[in-house]
């Protein structure tokens, strides 16, 4: 299959970009600054990610969608006001995780925003489950551009008109570019930002503008270290058909008036693990030293039995040291508790930590 | 001291007496971004001709360092230990690996010279 690109790939290729493969899509893994100078940039100025590979699933109708898809999400879908959003997830009858995903509520129905590695399955779940009832459309004419990091306001709002008047997890349509945009206050970084779907034909036109007023273009590779930094999931690595939200520690983003009556695909299965506990949980985790302990590096306890695996690990660069994320026997998820990583054929200390390991603070409150 | 030597694997060496200096090129550091852990040989260990000596890790995935000849580990960089940023800065100078007392000088003999390693490292990259 051919490779795709996004509408970016051009303006990636004259800021002397890395490319790798992700997801059938040929993505910037870094620049010419590196994965480490992007990822500061970001926590300390303004990013900008090309994240056109995500699917864009707008999905049309009134009140009756609301309840069918309060069916298929553990959301409260009819509390939830117009132009806010909540992270979720997409689940089987066991409560496995096809995706994660942004759902925002629109005037004319929802915007989803889905992985693009699962985004064609997601389509495909979603039409057989909701029938033909309603208008579904992922929509390729779109870009989706982030920019994030503590000057993204003063960069965007320029370009994007009252977009500081946004609230973090809520968005908007705005009017630029000759076009409606729709902006949300989101990111995936652990910083103060924005997701802006914007036409392809414009894309790299509003880009080129941010540049012009100091945001820097961030590859993947630093989009995985903020994210780590941040305590967050990324599909394929802390999340996928086996494991379910509660062993994900992301019980969180289930709504607690839809804890109490289920009624939602997979809910069954949560309202067991959340009775019970789950057997396995999602903690962060510090090696001593600078070591690092990459996805599917094997933990064990002070006995030299297996206790976990790593899902993700690197070097994390505002923390400056390693860290990492892994699922545990229950038992061992505790805070503080003592664990050892097994890197090439050795076993080093490391411990159980409180995620996320950076923290800023998101906008709240600005209307 | 000798003139520099490189091996396909991307390392530098220089011989001084029968005592060299091994590092990572600058060409392997750009291949492998932000250098964020070093591991180097153990004083006084044995180390042999294409066999591993250590590790480096970059923001992006884990790398063996191999050694271009075989000897006893003398002397290691602790300074790369401390610091891996170090090594994106200066590969090929203050950010040596290991100094080993070589066994066979001839080892030396199939390394690239600056010349021929410069076109191998071009053509493997491309």
């Amino acid at each position: 299959m051919e490779i795709k690109k996004t509408s970016l790939n051009k303006l990636h290729q004259s800021n002397d970009a890395k490319f790798v493969e992700f997801a059938g899509y040929e993505m910037p893994i870094q620049y010419s600054k590196g994965i480490i100078e992007e990822h500061k940039f970001t926590r300390s100025n303004s990013g900008i990610f090309d994240v056109s590979h995500m699917g864009q699933l707008f999905i049309y109708g009134d009140e009756s969608l609301t309840e069918e898809l309060e069916k298929i999400f553990p959301l409260d879908l009819k509390n939830l006001k117009q132009n806010c959003s909540k992270y979720s997830f997409l689940m089987n009858e066991d409560a496995g995780i096809y995706d994660d995903l942004i759902i925002t509520k629109i005037e004319a129905g929802y915007l989803i925003i889905l992985n693009a590695a699962c985004k064609d399955q997601d389509f495909e779940v979603l039409s057989n489950l909701l029938g033909s009832k309603f208008k579904m459309n992922l929509d390729n004419n779109r870009s989706l551009i982030a920019i994030q990091g503590p000057k993204t306001v003063e960069i965007l709002n320029p370009i994007i008109n009252g977009v500081d008047q946004l609230n973090f997890m809520t968005g908007n349509w705005f009017d630029s570019y000759n076009q409606k945009l729709f902006v949300t206050r989101s990111g995936y970084t652990g910083e103060d930002g924005f997701e802006i779907s914007i036409s392809n034909d414009k894309a790299e036109k509003f880009v080129e503008n941010l540049i012009e007023n100091g945001a820097q273009l961030i590859g993947l590779g630093a989009r995985d270290t903020l994210r780590m930094e941040a305590g967050l999931c990324l599909y394929g690595h802390e999340l996928d058909i086996n494991k379910t939200p509660v062993e994900a520690n992301l019980r969180w983003a289930i709504s607690k008036t839809r804890l109490s009556n289920g009624g939602f695909i997979g809910s069954k299965k949560i309202m067991n693990q959340l009775k019970d506990g789950a057997s396995q949980i999602r903690v962060g985790i510090k090696p001593e030293g600078r070591l690092i302990a990459r996805e599917k590096t094997k933990i064990f306890d002070d006995t030299d039995k297996q206790i976990g695996e790593i899902t993700s690990g690197t070097f994390g660069p505002s923390v400056n040291g390693p860290i990492a994320m892994g699922y545990v026997d229950k038992q061992f998820s505790k805070v503080d508790t003592k664990i050892l990583l097994e890197v090439r054929g050795k076993k080093y200390p490391a411990n159980v930590c409180a995620l996320p390991f950076y923290k800023k603070n998101y906008v709240k409150g600005v209307n | 001291m000798s003139e520099v030597k490189f091996s396909k694997e991307h390392e530098w060496i220089t011989l001084e007496g029968d005592v060299a200096t091994i590092g990572i090129t600058k060409h392997a550091t750009e291949m492998l971004g932000d250098i964020v852990f070093a591991e180097l040989p153990e004083k006084g260990s044995n180390v042999e001709k294409d066999g591993t000596a250590g590790v480096v890790e970059s923001t992006k995935a884990a790398s063996d360092v191999y050694t271009p000849v075989s000897g006893e580990i003398v002397d290691t960089n602790q300074a790369i230990v401390d610091d891996p940023s170090k090594i994106n800065e200066d590969p090929e100078g203050s950010a040596w690996f290991f100094k080993l007392k070589m066994k066979d000088q001839s080892e030396m003999d199939g390394l690239m010279n600056k010349e021929e390693y410069d076109k191998f490292a071009k053509e493997s990259a491309s």
